[in-house]
């Protein structure tokens, strides 16, 4: 791309994306009481991985059973929504690997 | 016979080894099913953790064959720290060697995209920047502005939908088709928010992320595909009160 | 003795573990409950919610400080990197007071998200003392050391339990906290006397006390066999326990804990109302 057009390009969209959120900064400035319980989300983030010092379920068998997840305990009829998605197996993907290149 | 807590540890995460001897019940017998309650406790608090810290991954392999993974995996890799919060760092690379989820080669790049919520959901706190501020810079001088990222902004770069399969399972959206797509998560306030960016988008935001021009984003963006929309993937930033500086050179 | 004077802010009243599903709720009306505790490792994020809730709550309210990943009773050194961590989390949030557990949970670098058990010997009270000293050190305080659910025993153990804290707190300083809910469900399991051991525990050092509930199950033998699963209401005989606990050594700040299976807030205010209730029945002046 042009040094030229780029510029151009560049200020066409700052100024797109700045008319698009022009009242951003001030809304984030309020927090709310919903925005601080945090309630009215339902993703689950907000109660995922809490520390406690309750004891578990006592003397249930998960901590004494050997899973074998080559024999049958592995369900495969009956597993989660990967069964409905029909997306091509991983195996024979033929997409180009991309490059990762992310921050943190 | 003193038992100590490299013992107690291999009996913990290893249903296959004995009570410890020295290990007993108020007549001194042995304290098998005593025993047992600590074996629940760790292996289950630590599944129940693992399943509320990746939901799709539940709902993808559903809950059986989920206790199945998060029984191999807890016990293969316990909490490096005592932050549950943080806990399944290693879930993805893991998801990449387990045999039974071979053929489902999404999952580890889904799992990344449920870990970076999570640590967006605990990053530090930072403020946006007016918008209006980016409009202020000399227009000429836009491309050489550098643009710094709040901590919570994260990307997960995927050759799968990972963005339409999230959404799929967790927000009622429609079957998500064969795509590549980067996750953006930001967090506007205290929720992360998930935005679909492409590929080039999602070079975009890494390019500023690490550090060099706005302008020079661009050109990587273009590089993965010239058609790319910067204002959108602009906007999806200031939305998120992404953008916490602008430096000029 | 127990140090009231640099943190003299937890009354001798009701509180209950925070869930932030209950944020909404405690905010609007608190009803009987005076303060609150959180669980260190839930506030050690870098930001967000769960540390914006916890500036907003102290506001209102004394904060007690509950650390259950210090692994206290570990063989390793203390994790200096945890410790630091929970420095930071005293110094900007001051709380009235910070309790961790007898008990060990991390060792070649695992973390086994669990309170496991000790020998009372004197090689592990040598090591508790050292690392509680580490601790009141580090956070420049006094804390307080809460005794544990049991549900087996060492048959290297050398002293009671009761005797191995009294002699921690002597060698240390620290206070402690006496879950009565803990002294039940040890005391069942290990088929001793849930009120001698009361009888013979350092009343003049608990800073705070705490009640929860447990499940019923059997060991082996068919044997009672009580887990510390804080997922129901305290049961009656605890409530008995308590009630002759706190007639004996006078009122103390009172936690009901509730982790699992969470309720709505007027069940769990509902339980610090039955502690008032008995708090109220007793002279702050008794014992």
């Amino acid at each position: 791309m042009s040094n030229q057009f780029k510029t151009l390009a560049v200020i066409g969209a700052v100024a797109a994306a700045v008319s698009a959120h022009a009242n951003i900064a001030s809304a984030q400035e309020k927090v709310t009481p919903e925005q601080m319980s945090g309630m009215e989300k339902c993703y689950g983030v907000a109660l995922a991985g809490q520390n406690d010092c309750a004891a578990g379920p006592g003397t249930t068998c998960a901590g004494t059973s050997t899973v074998d997840y080559q024999g049958n305990a592995w369900d495969l009829v009956d597993a989660g929504t990967c069964e409905s998605m029909e997306l091509p197996d991983g195996r024979m993907g033929s997409l180009e690997p991309l490059e990762r290149d992310l921050p943190a | 016979m003193n038992v100590d807590q490299s013992t107690f540890r291999a009996a913990i995460l290893d249903p296959a080894l004995a009570t410890p001897d020295g290990l007993v019940d108020p007549a001194g017998r042995t304290a098998g099913k005593r025993f047992d309650v600590y074996r629940n406790n760790v292996v289950v608090s630590l599944s129940r953790a693992l399943a509320d810290a990746f939901p799709v991954i539940r709902k993808l392999l559903g809950e059986n064959n989920f206790n199945i993974l998060a029984g191999h995996f807890v016990r293969r890799h316990p909490p490096g720290s005592p932050l549950i919060a943080l806990y399944g760092a290693a879930l993805p690379d893991f998801l990449t060697t387990f045999a039974p989820v071979q053929n489902l080669g999404y999952l580890p790049d889904v799992a990344r995209l449920e870990l970076a919520m999570r640590q967006a959901y605990h990053a530090a706190d930072a403020t946006p920047i007016d918008p209006a501020a980016l409009q202020a810079l000399d227009p000429q001088h836009l491309p050489m502005a550098r643009l710094s990222l709040a901590p919570a902004v994260r990307l997960v770069a995927s050759d799968w939908p990972i963005v339409s399969i999230w959404r799929f399972n967790m927000a009622d959206a429609p079957k998500p088709a064969m795509a590549a797509e980067t996750a953006l998560i930001t967090r506007p306030a205290f929720d992360p928010e998930l935005t679909r960016l492409s590929p080039a988008g999602g070079r975009f935001v890494a390019t500023l992320a690490s550090g060099r021009p706005l302008g020079d984003a661009v050109d990587a963006a273009a590089r993965v595909d010239d058609g790319f929309d910067l204002a959108q993937t602009l906007g999806a930033l200031l939305a998120g009160g992404a953008i916490t500086s602008i430096r000029k050179e | 003795m127990l140090d009231t004077s640099v943190h003299p802010a937890m009354p001798p009243a009701p509180g209950v573990g925070y869930k932030p599903q209950h944020f909404s709720d405690i905010m609007e009306d608190a009803g009987p409950v005076r303060w609150l505790e959180v669980h260190a490792e839930n506030y050690m994020g870098d930001g967000g919610r769960p540390i914006a809730q916890l500036r907003h709550l102290a506001e209102r309210f004394p904060i007690s400080v509950h650390g259950v990943g210090l692994s206290i009773g570990g063989e390793a050194p203390l994790d200096r990197d945890h410790l630091a961590r929970l420095a930071h989390l005293i110094g900007w949030l001051q709380p009235a007071r910070f309790s961790e557990h007898l008990a060990w949970s991390t060792h070649e670098s695992a973390f086994l998200n669990d309170l496991l058990p000790l020998p009372y010997t004197e090689a592990t009270l040598a090591r508790v003392a050292s690392h509680i000293d580490q601790v009141q050190e580090a956070l420049g305080r006094q804390m307080l050391l809460e005794n544990p659910s049991t549900y087996l025993a060492f048959a290297e153990s050398e002293m009671k339990e009761t005797d191995f804290l009294r002699e921690v707190a002597r060698r240390t300083g620290c206070g402690l906290l006496l879950d009565i809910n803990n002294v039940f469900v040890s005391a069942t399991n290990q088929q001793t006397d849930p009120r001698a051991y009361i009888a013979a525990f350092p009343l003049d050092r608990v800073g705070e006390v705490h009640l929860g509930g447990h499940d019923e199950q059997a060991d082996d033998h068919g044997a009672p066999l009580l887990i510390d699963s804080h997922d129901s209401p305290v049961v009656d005989p605890v409530w008995t326990l308590y009630a002759e606990t706190i007639a004996r050594m006078g009122p103390r700040p009172t936690l009901i804990e509730w982790d699992t299976d969470v309720p709505p807030w007027p069940v769990l205010a509902a339980e610090a109302a039955r502690s008032d209730a008995v708090l109220s029945a007793v002279p702050v002046d008794a014992a």
